[in-house]
């Protein structure tokens, strides 16, 4: 018994002070890279960059907490960046094509609003049916729809770019430039949407179903859960999402091309596995996904602003990031 | 290292009783808390050593610790009277020690053979030599009178198949040490037969054997020297010779055991909750037909394979099945699990690990994942979990080491009765218990029991599968017996006997089978 403290190398160590880098990883990256922000440029936490940054974030950020249900469930969505760009595209030719008909006025806004949750629905449904019906991989399904949407909205502007009718533009562009109390729109809809999506994913049913799903889908079956169910759910909501980021995306530019949205899908991964939630599922967590889209937009933002390194190597910084992540996901469960 | 032990094994082979491996006041803890406790430990050359306690006693742990699959927090682990840290279990097995785990440790995706050769497969050149793996996967599992195929992937054979897999691995090493984690849990009476005399055999050629099990009367039987390990502490350590059954279970338990099985209830003319006609399961379960009476327990026997699992299943709808079923009188529609248990039948798997509990997950989304309904509408209600976490704890006994542990990491026993409260929970009329005693230590066997009694007296009906025999004659009223898909006999009242069951079971009694069978 006396030679006790003569093992003190594999001692698991349960001190308090041990940060759990699983939990609070994100949260110090992201605050390290806020003060490192302020102090390289003065002009970083102003409100014109904030507002600018946390805007444009917040179409990735719509997505991804889609992203984190599907992601959680055990499932993937590689077709969200090229449904965009098609939802994008059929709204403008729906609102063009209403013009003359409807005249410009609120109405043909609320049509094209009315459309692309539509069209973001049955692309999810599409996705979802192929998935749980056919039993096919969720990376086959949505890899095989990514290549069909991106080539259907390359087709639809013929290789060019769609743009929105001029008039309809102007009356349309206040949903993304303006806002409430000087909060701008796509900023207000990202937070309410993060906030029930928190809510949706800790404290509901659904959430919960998810998380079992992903976890051990023999143990949600035996439970009464409908598996089948739940999983199209997750995809049927990730398109609605997606629609929703689109409304607010459409009147930023007015326009869509085989260009728009190129990448989202990676974007939107990324920024639910930095912020936690497991890439094979069981575990997700919707707030771990907002810092983790602030993450990577402040990073982005960051380069452009600063002459540190060139923006050019924005990929490269995020690429190192996402790994990083993931080891220090790693690192708790290797624990012995 | 490797290089190195393999070498001393070769040109010195340990005499018979002389001590191979030894943990010296081996302590372990997660985090704060401690479940081992200075404990001294000998496995000697030649010997079975036997190794008893509660579930969560610290079994497993002490196996694990002493195969390198976990570091002693406190003491240490001798190798040939020398200090050894083992690294990893790798290490271990180099040095020739050995683990079958309680849990498998199998890969699913892959083939019995891949299983096998796992991280040792033999090449010719540069490439994988097929042809001896095959044939050696072959020979071990004839040695184990095991049918299944070398290049049946694990996942699609069934758990006594994987138990003997993981054993056929194990035996393929060059063992000088087997430590074995309730090796018999999930194998029927013929395997668990074939089992010992492997280890009648390896002990004659000297090998060290450590091995676990709730069944008493195997210990009895294999046992060269017994260990009792209670909540951490070793409080006995004996030659076998000097032990009874009930001596072990009284130092097991720390208190006197009598009477494992209650008085049965009567049930004469109550009324018939649930009714089966002619219930087919997919290719596995032909016309079933069976009845179950309000306050009944009814017990469901048959050697493992002859489809009782199946028959359950496809009756709770997590198997496609035809027939005819009546719930309270009314009809029955199949195929919905969460429509059985809105007709208030649940069922309890016989497979903990891969159906019946997330073990990644910690025991308030475990226990309430059935009943989830129960705790509120829209929102899940989480004070109303934790006080029915609170309560499944104290009516269960679940005796867990922190309230937020990972379900993957409480003791077998433990997460068995976790998976009963989660059952429970659901308040079902009728229950299907499936294996309700697996890897169950037995005081908590005579809780369980008294618990399955306790559910019939308040009106309730239950089905226990059960492959031990002594459990379906303690318990039930009355008894079907199944055997290759088909209910081949019914008895009750002094007919529920060894003898009678296990002739319907063979097959020798009852009703002719088809001749494609
Ligand atoms: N990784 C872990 N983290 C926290 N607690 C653990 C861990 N592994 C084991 N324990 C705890 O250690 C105790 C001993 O567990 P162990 O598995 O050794 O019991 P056992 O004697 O094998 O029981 P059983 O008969 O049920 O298999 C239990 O309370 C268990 O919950
Ligand atoms: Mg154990």
């Amino acid at each position: 018994m006396s030679d006790h403290a003569a093992t003190p190398a594999k001692t698991t160590s349960s001190s308090g002070f041990k940060i759990d880098f699983h939990i609070w990883g994100p949260v110090i990256a992201l605050v390290v890279l806020v003060i490192a922000g302020a102090m390289m440029n003065p002009n970083f936490l102003s409100y014109g960059n904030v507002t600018n940054v946390l805007a444009r974030s917040a179409f990735i950020g719509i997505i991804a907490v889609g992203m984190t249900f599907v992601i959680t469930s055990g499932g993937l969505d590689l077709s969200v960046g090229s449904m965009a760009a098609f939802i994008a595209g059929v709204m403008i030719l729906i609102m063009n094509a209403l013009v003359p008909s409807m005249g410009v006025g609120i109405g043909i806004v609320l049509v094209g609003m009315a459309s692309a949750l539509v069209v973001g629905l049955a692309a999810g449904l599409v996705n979802g049916l192929l998935i749980t019906q056919a039993r096919i991989e969720a990376f086959i399904v949505t890899l095989g729809t990514m290549g069909i949407f991106r080539s259907l909205i390359t087709w639809l502007a013929d290789g060019g770019t769609l743009s929105l009718d001029y008039t309809v533009r102007e009356l349309y562009r206040p949903v993304y430039y303006s806002g409430l109390f000087g909060v701008a729109w796509p900023i207000i809809v990202f937070a309410v949407i993060a906030i029930i999506g928190e809510i949706v994913m800790r404290h509901t049913a659904f959430g919960r179903h998810c998380a079992a799903i992903g976890s051990n889908e023999q143990v949600a079956r035996y439970s009464a859960v409908h598996v089948d169910r739940v999983r199209l759910m997750t995809y049927v909501l990730l398109g609605i999402l997606v629609g929703i980021a689109t409304i607010m995306y459409v009147p930023r530019l007015g326009s869509a091309s085989s260009s728009t949205g190129v990448l989202w899908e990676l974007e939107a991964i990324a920024a639910v596995i930095i912020g936690g939630t497991m890439l094979k599922g069981g575990f997700g967590r919707v707030w771990g996904t907002v810092v983790g889209v602030l993450i990577l937009s402040l990073i982005d933002n960051l380069l452009n602003l600063t002459d540190l390194v060139s923006p050019y190597l924005n990929g490269a910084i995020q690429g190192v990031i996402i790994i990083l992540a993931v080891v220090l996901q790693r690192q708790k469960k290797a624990q012995r | 290292m490797s290089q190195a032990a393999r070498r001393i094994e070769e040109t010195v082979p340990v005499p018979k009783g002389q001590t191979v491996l030894a943990a010296r006041a081996a302590s372990r803890s997660f985090g704060p808390v401690q479940v081992l406790f200075d404990v001294d430990f000998e496995l000697k050359a030649g010997e079975v050593h036997a190794l008893i306690g509660e579930n969560g006693a610290g079994k497993s742990t002490l196996m694990k610790i002493l195969s390198g699959y976990l570091a002693p927090t406190g003491g240490h682990i001798e190798l040939d009277g020398r200090r050894v840290d083992f690294a990893s279990s790798d290490e271990a097995e180099d040095a020739g020690v050995i683990l079958i785990h309680q849990e498998f440790n199998l890969a699913e995706q892959l083939s019995v053979e891949q299983n096998v050769f796992l991280g040792r497969e033999i090449r010719k050149g540069f490439f994988l030599d097929h042809k001896t793996m095959r044939a050696e996967t072959q020979r071990l599992l004839g040695e184990l009178e095991t049918k299944v195929s070398p290049t049946a992937k694990i996942s699609e054979i069934s758990v006594s198949d994987k138990q003997m897999v993981e054993i056929a691995k194990a035996l393929s090493r060059n063992t000088r040490v087997l430590i074995m984690d309730e090796p018999t849990a999930v194998l029927t009476n013929r395997e668990a037969e074939i089992l010992f005399r492997q280890i009648e055999r390896l002990k004659a050629n000297g090998t060290a054997i450590l091995y676990t099990s709730h069944k008493l009367d195997e210990i009895a039987r294999l046992a060269d020297h017994i260990t009792v390990l209670r909540d951490g502490h070793r409080v006995a350590n004996v030659d076998a010779g000097t032990m009874s059954e009930d001596q072990m279970a009284q130092a097991m338990v720390g208190r006197e055991l009598s009477n494992i099985f209650p008085v049965k209830h009567e049930v004469g003319s109550a009324e018939t909750v649930l009714s089966v006609r002619n219930l087919t399961v997919g290719s596995i379960v032909r016309d079933a037909s069976f009845e179950l009476k309000r306050g009944e327990v009814l017990g469901f026997a048959g050697l493992v394979g002859s489809g009782r699992t199946e028959l359950m299943e496809g009756l709770i709808g997590v198997r496609d099945a035809e027939g005819t079923v009546e719930v309270g009188g009314k009809p029955f529609r199949l195929g919905s699990v969460k429509d059985a248990r809105r007709a208030g039948i649940v069922y309890l798997t016989e497979d903990r690990k891969g159906r019946g509990l997330i073990l990644t997950q910690g025991m308030r989304p475990n226990l309430t994942l059935l009943a989830l309904d129960r705790f509120g509408k829209t929102m899940i209600d989480g004070k109303a979990e934790e006080a029915a976490l609170d309560k499944a704890i104290k009516d269960f006994d679940v005796r867990a080491p922190t309230r937020s542990v990972l379900v993957g990491n409480l003791s077998g026993g433990n997460q068995q009765k976790l998976l009963l409260a989660k059952t429970m929970l659901a308040e079902p009329d009728i229950v299907i218990i499936d294996e309700p005693t697996r890897g169950i230590d037995i005081g908590t066997k005579q809780q369980i029991y008294q618990f399955i009694h306790a559910l019939a007296g308040q009106g309730k009906s239950v089905i226990v599968i059960s492959s031990e025999m002594a459990e379906i004659i303690g318990l039930a009223n009355r008894v079907y017996v199944m055997r290759s898909g088909r209910i081949t006999g019914e008895v009750q009242g002094a007919d529920v006997n060894e003898d009678v069951i296990v002739r319907y079971a063979m097959g020798l009694e009852g009703r002719k089978f088809d001749s494609h069978e």
